[in-house]
């Protein structure tokens, strides 16, 4: 076995130092009833070159976004990844390591975070942002808790235009927890949570509003609204970005008062990957760090006053806090985060808002053309940024089912989400989606119509 | 001996302070489309301070950094209780594969029958390996998996009628299981275990308000919970279950199974005993086996087989729900199939009987000089405490000294029940002769305290930083950088 070292004549020598005659007698304290009496019942052994050909077996029944004109976002996007990501994400200086619990010989990891951090606030507005957590689905989870920590209040209401993933998991993390859940709605015009129900649903007890910012229609919400509805009854004003390119080009959620941030960070350069593993962003206000959930790596000095960095505010930690903790995460997306880092620094100051810019502009040029097709509507008229929903008149599924023959993934339909919207698609265009590929879906749409 | 030595030491600014106005690292396409104007009141200006960098600036930057970092293709890396091993290369290049890696979540399941199968497949090995027969591969890392696997539970007693709201947790547990058990609503009773938890113990504080005892097994000493079988049948037989954090199936395979020892719940740690990176704290992947009794309340999707091939079953009404977003990590659930298919049955066990054999070789070799404070046989860790030494030298201190030796130090002060605690997981994947170069460092270590302390209480002296300020981080946190004109 090629990643165990040991020869036969290095177990009989570590065996004489520990002075046992055999590897089984290190297994004595584990009684015979509860021994597996039996080999393992799985496949044989691969070499390296055998497990390439399983390997590549699997891989080719799956349709990749290269292969296939993909219209497909609702929080996972196809964007450009540069070369330079996987090239210096596979140091193994990064990638074989483990959090860095020894600062003085995890510097890269501890500046690269602290660098993250930064960035991360610079996007949303805010203050101080963690190390990172799974994605953006329990970083909402976690929002919704903090809030609650925060306000020492225990009423959440959730926007219906938040990712339904975003929801559920939400649900999920509150099931057994004195938290009450109510949701939103939309507005049926344009696409956005409706204010006067949010006006009507606040109260002195709620601890939160959380809306997507582009929400899941992609539609931009109105987020200074909300948020001053939010704070006249002393509530936190959440919002949930699940496709940041957007804060390349959108006024940052702190602008327009928001005092949570958090999201989806899988657009910075990380792979669709069948879902994951993705990064869950999350960011907050000065007043409120100490009640933030996941790791902070903060700037200190060493004992010859160079400037270092360390893992900080500890004491909200599950380690040290143990039942009373600010959350039970231990780890974070370090190497996800790591290539977030990277895709920031490539794209600087002007390309982030260029490559935003394209999504917008590409979005728009699809949604108008389409727009106009006999069959189809765009029921909503907010903003959108690079998601919009289409009303097919025929249907969704057979919408679909139709581009798909034609070798298109036309978009995702929302009634598996949203049974309201039988006849409706959510289609997402970035800017891997050439003029040309736009242009064959419309006309393929336009064909089945006719 | 290959021990940490000078080498060229780079010094590197942060980002922004690199940044030149007007710089590029990127080049898109031209546009193919009219370019269309976002209404003025939505777009934001110029982001302060973010930085403007060409690809050389960026490349030089980070590989820079990289060099500041110890990780296990650097070195030694016996952080117990994390199971830094090996890490394959092949592993590196399956998950990159366009097939996997281009493949987007919500393509209809026809059109992902491989990556669906693999994930089917990497279910059915850990079923066998853990002899827990229904999984989840959704949750994100292994405290993410205890909170999953401790709401199947609580959802499991709901379903009868009970509302159970106690969880014991023997003083030998990791943090994240109290702070989980809290998150599932429930109040903890922790429980003394004197390294071993007894069944006597836990009848004393099992009654019918309990939903659930937590056990580490090995527990968090290395050691063999040997009455794991009476314990589970305490809890049983007042209708509780038995929830096993698997941090330690490095231990175990092949040899005994969680299930078979009437464990209900157990998370796996694909990044640790499935080989996959720690990533400098993640990307991990906790997968949860349950009994079959407890299945229907596994969260949704689980991925099924029927007639048409590969499915995610979205329909399972009793479920606890959705963990995160879509199907769980599926870049490392790729690498962890990818080293049980390397590894086969007779592999795996062979990975953990080396474990074993490894860490008892540490514990033979250094047991004259540290005091061992539990001394049944060690499985795959042992424990040390700093009690022994001399020249007023504390476990930290010895930890930061064999940095200046060249090896990553021991996991410290865990677990709690031992003061000073150093605890050792070598792996597998160590030779005899790196644990050698390991266990003579130590040694001269506990030389050195006594004849010279100061060696190890000003130590490290080898890296680029010293030691670092900690309580100053703290009292006035520094969590990002400004520009000079940003206020704040």
């Amino acid at each position: 076995m090629r990643y165990i070292p040991h020869t036969a004549e290095d177990v009989r020598r570590m065996l004489q130092t520990v002075g046992v005659d055999s590897v089984d007698e290190l297994f004595v304290e584990i009684p015979d009833s509860v021994r597996l009496q039996r080999p393992l019942n799985l496949d044989d052994s691969l070499s390296e070159s055998e497990l390439l050909v399983a390997l590549q077996e699997l891989a080719q029944r799956n349709a990749t976004v290269s292969q296939t004109a993909s219209f497909l976002g609702a929080g996972a996007y196809n964007h450009f990844i540069p070369a330079v990501i996987d090239h210096l994400v596979s140091r193994s200086e990064f990638y074989t390591a483990y959090t860095p619990y020894q600062p003085e010989i995890s510097q890269g990891t501890l500046q690269a975070i602290f660098e993250y951090q930064t960035m991360i606030c610079q996007l949303t507005g805010m203050d101080a942002a963690n190390a990172s957590m799974y994605d953006g689905a329990s970083a909402c989870a976690e929002g919704v808790l903090m809030a609650c920590r925060a306000t020492r209040r225990r009423r959440v209401l959730l926007s219906r235009g938040l990712h339904p993933e975003y929801r559920s998991t939400v649900q999920t993390y509150c099931r057994y927890l004195d938290v009450e859940l109510e949701e939103i709605p939309v507005d049926a015009a344009t696409g956005r949570t409706d204010l006067k129900a949010l006006g009507a649903a606040l109260d002195q007890d709620c601890a939160a509003v959380v809306s997507g910012y582009p929400n899941f229609f992609g539609i931009i919400e109105d987020i200074g609204s909300q948020a001053k509805l939010a704070h006249e009854h002393g509530a936190r004003l959440v919002a949930a970005v699940q496709e940041p390119i957007a804060l390349g080009l959108l006024k940052s959620p702190g602008e327009l008062g928001a005092d949570i941030v958090l999201g989806e960070g899988q657009s910075f350069g990380l792979p669709l990957s069948f879902g994951g593993p993705y990064l869950g962003f999350f960011a907050a206000r000065q007043k409120d760090i100490r009640t933030l959930p996941g790791r902070l790596v903060g700037e200190t000095l060493d004992l010859e006053g160079r400037r270092g960095f360390v893992l900080t505010l500890a004491t909200r930690e599950q380690h040290i806090r143990r039942e009373r903790a600010t959350s039970n995460i231990c780890s974070n997306q370090g190497l996800c985060a790591l290539m977030a880092t990277i895709y920031l620094s490539l794209m600087g100051k002007t390309g982030l808002r260029e490559v935003a810019q394209h999504n917008f502009s590409k979005t728009q040029y699809a949604k108008e053309r389409i727009g106009a097709l006999q069959g189809f509507k765009i029921p909503f008229s907010g903003p959108t940024f690079n998601e919009f929903v289409v009303k097919a008149e025929e249907g969704s599924a057979a919408v679909l089912s139709r581009l798909e023959q034609q070798g298109m993934l036309g978009g995702i339909a929302l009634e598996c989400f949203y049974p309201e919207f039988d006849q409706h698609l959510l289609v997402c265009v970035t800017e891997q989606n050439s003029r040309g590929q736009i242009d064959a879906l419309v006309d393929a749409l336009a064909g089945g119509a006719s | 001996m290959r021990a940490g030595t000078r080498g060229l030491i780079l010094k590197e600014k942060l980002l922004f302070e690199h940044s030149t106005p007007g710089r590029k690292g990127y080049r898109l396409p031209t546009l193919d489309v009219p370019e269309a104007q976002l209404p003025e009141n939505l777009e934001r200006a110029e982001i302060t301070g973010f930085p403007e960098l060409s690809e050389v600036d960026v490349v030089r930057h980070f590989t820079r950094l990289s060099t500041w970092n110890y990780g296990v293709d650097s070195g030694f890396y016996p952080l117990g209780s994390c199971t830094m091993k090996y890490n394959p290369k092949v592993n590196e290049a399956a998950c990159r594969l366009s097939g996997f890696a281009q493949v987007h979540p919500m393509v209809p399941d026809r059109l992902a029958q491989g990556a669906l199968e693999m994930m089917h497949d990497l279910q059915e090995a850990l079923a066998e390996i853990s002899g827990l027969p229904a999984l989840t591969l959704q949750p994100g890392a292994g405290a993410h998996g205890e909170l999953a696997g401790m709401l199947v539970i609580r959802a499991f007693h709901e379903a009868r009628g009970q509302k159970r709201h106690k969880v014991i947790i023997p003083d030998t547990a990791h943090g994240t299981n109290p702070a989980t058990a809290a998150l599932c609503g429930y109040q903890v009773v922790p429980v003394a275990s004197d390294g071993i938890l007894t069944a006597a113990a836990v009848a004393e504080h099992m009654d019918n308000e309990v939903a659930a005892l937590m056990i580490t097994n090995p527990n968090t000493l290395g050691l063999f919970e040997g009455e794991i079988a009476e314990i589970c049948k305490v809890v049983h037989d007042q209708g509780g279950l038995v929830y096993c954090d698997g941090a330690n199936l490095n231990a175990l395979m092949g040899i005994a199974r969680p299930g078979d020892m009437g464990i209900d719940v157990m998370h796996f740690n694909l990044h640790k005993t499935f080989s996959t990176p720690h990533g400098g704290g993640g990307p991990g992947s906790g997968p949860v086996g349950v009994s079959a009794e407890l299945a229907p309340f596994l969260p949704v999707p689980v991925v099924v087989r029927d007639e048409d091939g590969f499915r995610l079953d979205f329909d399972r009404p009793r479920s606890i729900g959705r963990m995160k977003g879509f199907h769980g990590h599926f870049g490392v659930l790729v690498r962890a199939w990818a080293y049980i298919r390397t590894m086969g049955g007779a592999g795996l066990r062979e990975a953990t009987e080396m474990a074993v054999l490894n860490a008892n070789y540490v514990r033979a070799r250094l047991e004259p000089a540290f005091h061992l404070p539990y001394k049944r046989r060690s499985l795959h860790e042992v424990v040390f405490s700093d009690r022994d030494l001399q020249g007023g030298c504390k476990t930290l201190d010895v930890a930061k000294r064999l940095i200046d030796y060249g090896f990553h130090p021991p996991t410290v002060y865990f677990p709690l029940v031992v003061a000073g605690a150093l605890m050792i997981e070598p792996t597998e994947t160590e030779s005899v002769e790196a644990l050698d170069e390991f266990c003579e460092a130590m040694l001269a270590i506990v030389r050195e305290a006594q004849e010279d302390p100061e060696l190890l209480k000003q130590a490290p002296r080898v890296p680029h930083i010293r030691r670092l300020d900690e309580t100053r981080a703290a009292r006035k946190p520094r969590l990002r950088w400004r520009a000079e004109n940003e206020n704040g």
